[in-house]
């Protein structure tokens, strides 16, 4: 009752979006080449859906988006774990990352084209900077944060490292990551679409680019449409995962006595 | 002797750079299969104390030898039981009390039958699938118990496991404890400010005072066993633990049960 609810307000609210969109574009007022109608939006959307152009570049993207994404969630597991743990070398790390993480991933354009090349290097490795900080910050906050009284019960029972890490640490530091990985793909996703504008020849930012050199503005807005689509579903997604892992791993405490 | 603490002290250095002393030369004798009960108010020095035996913390004076062996560090020979219980959240039951057998190298299967059996023993069989934060604060300490008892240390210590439960919850825990204590002959130092408690557990009560903790005497509880809470030497044992405190004036006592 409450999803259907939700799902009726969402379709009023977006239809009250395209009613306005669509009231302008016929108001005259602005080019159609400027501010094309959703009508010419759509008949663009069902062309390039027709042709398959448009699963093309969703599926490149996709996959460029879960390589990087995948690298950057394990490196920065692996190493906020450590970090997080070695509070000492963590010390010294903290200074390089505090300068290094605002600095925008598009910022290493220049350099990464040289390094790796064009193709889908260069956007994988913008996705890995982008999801790799807040993964990695979470993590080594998430162990900081782990309850002493693991660790006091992990002693007692005489269980060490490396077990103590998999066994105690990382499960208990969990839920932070959770919220880190759940961040960073917000972000990475954010700028997949601006590393595949400056240095790609495919995928959902390479067709906004191409569509604009074509001056297909409907296009142009299809494609930002389908980028918003994609990024809903891949959060949806990460929450569906969340949720079984967090059911799996016994943190909910919903239905929980006193 | 079993457990030996020979004029133990636990001082801490605080941010003026003063210290304080937590616990003063505490001397203590405690033979095998005793149970133990330290009484007292809060800053007595009694969980000071518990943690120093369980080797969590190292005393700055004094030692504790433990069947001859000095204590340096924790061992599965000795296992804390605490007031939060410390279950992982994200284990269930029988994955809780099987964590002390995994370190010890134990096969799979094998460790699983244990935990099993002392799952049964606590009486939660029906919930061993179940995770900590689905039980009651008193089926969560029973877990915590079972997971204590799979790994068979020769002591327990309990740091007031049952502070966090109802009136009528802690008896029956009391009664719980006692049981599987005579059943399974462990040696166990429990600490409690309720004075019932102890007189109902304890075979001698070590009765500790404040600032700094000291052991001010130690009581001889010569009731039989299983006790009646509302038997008249039961309540006599009980005055006397109450005038023994009145002894050192109200400024000390924070709280009467």
């Amino acid at each position: 009752m409450k999803n259907v609810k939700q799902f009726i307000r969402a379709v009023i609210s977006l239809s009250i979006l395209i009613g306005v969109w669509w009231a302008i574009a016929a108001s005259g007022r602005f080019e159609p080449s400027l501010l094309p109608s959703p009508w010419k939006v759509w008949q663009g959307m069902f062309e390039m859906i027709k042709d398959g152009t448009l699963w093309t570049h969703v599926w490149i993207s996709l996959g460029r988006f879960f390589a990087g994404y995948l690298a950057a969630a394990v490196s920065g597991i692996v190493l906020g774990l450590i970090f997080g743990w070695y509070k000492k070398v963590w010390a010294f790390v903290d200074p390089i990352v505090q300068v290094l993480r605002p600095v925008s991933p598009i910022a290493w354009f220049p350099f990464i084209i040289l390094w790796f090349g064009i193709g889908n290097a260069p956007a994988v490795v913008i996705i890995f900077t982008a999801a790799f900080y807040p993964i990695l910050l979470s993590t080594v906050a998430g162990v900081n944060r782990v309850d002493a009284l693991y660790l006091k019960v992990a002693a007692n029972f005489g269980i060490r490292q490396p077990q103590l890490l998999y066994k105690i640490i990382l499960p208990a530091a969990f839920p932070m990551i959770m919220n880190g990985l759940h961040m960073a793909i917000g972000s990475a996703w954010v700028f997949l679409v601006a590393g595949e504008m400056v240095g790609a020849q495919s995928g959902l930012g390479y067709l906004i680019i191409d569509s604009r050199n074509a001056l297909r503005s409907d296009l142009v807005l299809a494609g930002i449409i389908f980028i918003g689509i994609s990024g809903y579903f891949i959060d949806r997604l990460v929450r569906l995962i969340e949720r079984i892992i967090e059911k799996q791993w016994g943190i909910l405490s919903e239905g929980g006595r006193t | 002797m079993f457990i030996e603490i020979k004029d133990a002290s636990r001082s801490y250095h605080q941010n003026d750079g003063q210290e304080t002393s937590a616990l003063d030369s505490v001397n203590l004798k405690i033979a095998e299969g005793e149970f133990i009960c330290l009484l007292g108010p809060s800053g007595c020095g009694k969980s000071t104390l518990l943690n120093i035996v369980a080797g969590f913390d190292r005393p700055s004076q004094g030692s504790i030898h433990v069947k001859g062996q000095e204590v340096t560090q924790p061992s599965v020979e000795r296992i804390a039981i605490f007031q939060n219980y410390g279950l992982l959240p994200w284990r269930s039951v029988l994955r809780n009390v099987t964590l002390g057998l995994e370190a010890t190298g134990m096969n799979a299967k094998a460790s699983r039958l244990l935990a099993e059996e002392y799952i049964e023993l606590v009486g939660l069989t029906e919930y061993k699938k179940h995770h900590p934060g689905q039980l009651s604060g008193g089926m969560q300490q029973r877990v915590a118990l079972a997971r204590a008892l799979a790994v068979d240390p020769k002591i327990l210590l309990m740091d007031e496991p049952l502070g966090a439960l109802d009136a009528m919850t802690r008896m029956s825990m009391q009664d719980e404890i006692e049981r599987i204590w005579q059943k399974k002959m462990k040696t166990i130092i429990f600490v409690t400010h309720d004075i019932e408690e102890a007189v109902f557990l304890a075979d001698r009560i070590v009765i500790m005072t404040p600032s700094p903790g000291k052991v001010k005497m130690v009581m001889e509880v010569p009731l039989a066993r299983k006790r009646d809470r509302t038997s008249p030497e039961f309540l006599k044992i009980r005055d006397q633990i109450f005038k023994a405190f009145e002894f050192k004036g109200e400024d000390a006592w924070d709280y009467i049960l």
